[in-house]
This record gives C-alpha cells, sequence and structure tokens, in this order.
C-alpha cells in the first residue's frame, strides 16, 4: 500500500459512528494530498512538548556532600559522560539548575543549608536522593545525620547503593527523564501544592529557627 | 617517679595527684583541675617547653570515678623542643562540670575546649566565647554523653535477629 495516494483521489474512510468524539484534524480531510500532509504530522499539547525539552537538558547543581559525589563527579567524567544524555551541565549556582542530587549524607547542620538550596531553584525542579544515606540516614542512625533527606525536601527518584556506581545514577537521571517527559509530571513540589501538603515539618521548623537565630546575630 | 612530676610539684604543690606510665614513653600526670590553668602555664615555658597543645579530649564515666567525678579531661601536650610527649588528666564534676579554661595559655584550645563543651557538655571558666562549634547552635543536649538518647530512629527489623 503505498504511502502517499494518487494525487485527486478521493479519500475512503468510515463515517465516525461514536457522536461524543470531537472533531480532529482528520475529519477536516477531503483530498489525498491533505490526507499525506496530515500523516506527516504530529500532533501534541504544549505541556507534552514543554516536558520532553524539559526532560533532555536537566542541568544538576553542583552540590556534592559526601562519599557518593565522587561517584556523581565521575558520572560526569569521559567514562560515564551523563552528556549523552543531557544531563551534564553542572550548574555552580542553584538558580540555574533544575535538578538537585543529594550525593551523600545530610547532617543535622547541612539541612537547613540543603533545603535553602533546593529554595532557591527556579521551578519546575527535580530532586534524585543519591545512595543509602540521603534515602534513609544509610548507616549513622545518630544524632548528627538527617534520616533522609525527604524529611526536608521532596525527593522525585531513590538512587539505592553505598555509594551507587555511576551506571546506577545515570538509571536514575534516565528514570526522572522519563517521567518528566513522558508523562508529563509536574515536579514533586508542584504535586505538594496541588494536593495541599504542608512543606515538611522539619523544614519549616528548621527554617523559623534559622531565621531567628540570624536575627539574634 | 617522673622528672615532669617533680617539677610541677615543686613549681605548683598540691597540682599532681597521680601519674601513669603507659607502654613506650606515654607518661599522663593526672592534675587537681584547680590548678590546671598554673600548671599548663607553667608547662610551656618551663622545663622543656611545651608549646603546642596537640589536643583537648574528654571521656565520660557514668559511673564516676568514686568522688563525685564524671568527665575525665585529657590535654595532650608535645614539646617541640626535646620531642617530648605528656598527657595532663583532669577530673569533672558529675552535677556541674567546669575545668578552667587555658586558652589564656594556648590560644589553640579555644576551639578543643568548645568541642569538648559542644560533646560532654563541660563548662570552661575564663573562656572568651564558650559556644556550640559542631552541632546547631538551638540544639539542646550533649550527644556524646553516654546517657544522651541515640537518636536518629529505631533500625528496623532489629529485634528479629
Amino acid at each position: 500500500m503505498a504511502l502517499i495516494p494518487p494525487p485527486g483521489s478521493p479519500v475512503e474512510r468510515a463515517p465516525r459512528t461514536d457522536a461524543s468524539i470531537d472533531r480532529d484534524l482528520r475529519d477536516l480531510v477531503e483530498t489525498a494530498e491533505e490526507e499525506a500532509f496530515v500523516q506527516r504530522l504530529l500532533t501534541t499539547t504544549v505541556d507534552r512538548a514543554l516536558s520532553w525539552a524539559r526532560s533532555s537538558s536537566i542541568w544538576p547543581a553542583t552540590f556534592g556532600l559526601a562519599c557518593c559525589a565522587i561517584e556523581m563527579m565521575h558520572t560526569a567524567t569521559p567514562r560515564y559522560d551523563i552528556a549523552r544524555f543531557g544531563a551534564e551541565v553542572f550548574r555552580a549556582s542553584p538558580r540555574q539548575a533544575d535538578l538537585l542530587i543529594v550525593s551523600g549524607r545530610v547532617s543535622q547542620k547541612m539541612a537547613p543549608v540543603l533545603r535553602r538550596i533546593y529554595d532557591q531553584m527556579m521551578e519546575p525542579k527535580w530532586v534524585i536522593s543519591m545512595g543509602a544515606c540521603a534515602s534513609s540516614g544509610g548507616v549513622f542512625n545518630n544524632y548528627a545525620i538527617v534520616q533522609g533527606v525527604d524529611k526536608i525536601v521532596p525527593v522525585d527518584v531513590y538512587v539505592p547503593g553505598c555509594p551507587p556506581r555511576p551506571e546506577s545514577l545515570i538509571e536514575g537521571i534516565l528514570i526522572l527523564q522519563r517521567l518528566i517527559g513522558a508523562n508529563g509530571m509536574p515536579s514533586s513540589f508542584d504535586l505538594m501544592h496541588e494536593q495541599g501538603l504542608a512543606v515538611p515539618e522539619d523544614a519549616a521548623r528548621i527554617a523559623s529557627e534559622r531565621r531567628a537565630w540570624a536575627a539574634a546575630r | 617517679m617522673s622528672d615532669y612530676r617533680n617539677v610541677i610539684e615543686v613549681a605548683c604543690p598540691g597540682a599532681v595527684i597521680d601519674e601513669f606510665e603507659g607502654p613506650g614513653d606515654e607518661l599522663t600526670i593526672e592534675i587537681h583541675r584547680d590548678h590546671i590553668r598554673a600548671v599548663c602555664r607553667f608547662l610551656k615555658s618551663e622545663p622543656g617547653a611545651f608549646r603546642q597543645l596537640s589536643d583537648v579530649t574528654c571521656v565520660d564515666y557514668l559511673e564516676g570515678n568514686g568522688n563525685g567525678d564524671r568527665f575525665r579531661l585529657a590535654y595532650q601536650l608535645f614539646s617541640m623542643e626535646t620531642g617530648d610527649r605528656l598527657r595532663l588528666r583532669v577530673w569533672a564534676d558529675a552535677e556541674h562540670p567546669e575545668v578552667d579554661s587555658v586558652t589564656s595559655v594556648w590560644a589553640t584550645a579555644n576551639w578543643h575546649e568548645r568541642e569538648v563543651y559542644d560533646m560532654f557538655g563541660v563548662r570552661f571558666a575564663g573562656h572568651p566565647d564558650l559556644s556550640r562549634i559542631l552541632m546547631p547552635f538551638d540544639w539542646e543536649g550533649h550527644p556524646l554523653r553516654r546517657d544522651y538518647p541515640l537518636g536518629g530512629e529505631n533500625v528496623k527489623f532489629s529485634d528479629a535477629v
């Protein structure tokens, strides 16, 4: 069957029986030329197009915390090369970053700093929790370490490992890309607002205490 | 009896409580806490000139030493002239642990003493800025005390082992 029908031939098309279906572009097609044109069209929504563009250009923040950060740096080296997936532009300013990779254990004293960096990032933004410590506190079940970074920022993808190999982090970034691109997924922060979820309690408490301390100085 | 014990006893009568010989040349002299600053000032100038204070640490003996003391502080001294090392040991009270600061002798004691205060709650009299150094400023309690709760969250499945 030829893809392009000969010019001038009428289009044979079964009439639509379902009245509830809206007329789409194909209903307007009358000639074979128009049919050929429509076959070369890809219709989508602006949201999906934006999401696809965003997923293909994730800029992580330059933010290393512990040993996981060494593996994170490795993913940017020529051997692993996350430039292949369009996520290689580590930005030193959170204002220019879309992705926060929490690479390592988060101490109680680092928590307000991390939260502040997250707040400074522009919407839409995503968070990858890299490794056991960032995800759950890891082996550091003690007074000094936040037991999972999801207590202070919303997390989109958890990457297991201690530390995860660069392949694991790349897999996490690919999963994030699929979530953003295919589903047009809003960032987790948007979801929290949509569902009326409060900002995590710890984050609010830490921020207020931090402000009080800064005001007293 | 070591030379250092003798010279300390001559310079600061009543300061030395006891001395302990460790493996090798390790020498520990236990000092009464009221005399620690005078002894340190003396040791920095005479004899051997312990110009360097390597470390100030603390150990929490929860059951105490029998005299109402609980925290045992250790001052690690090093002499660049003779190569000698000397450890001073001081006991601090269980209820209101307070020891004279030696920041006026060695400036490096400033942060070491802040760390001991942060982790153990031992106060140092005469310290210029005795505030927390590792934990957040609004932290409650002193985490390295033996009776401090372990914190974090319960380890899952630990009861099934």
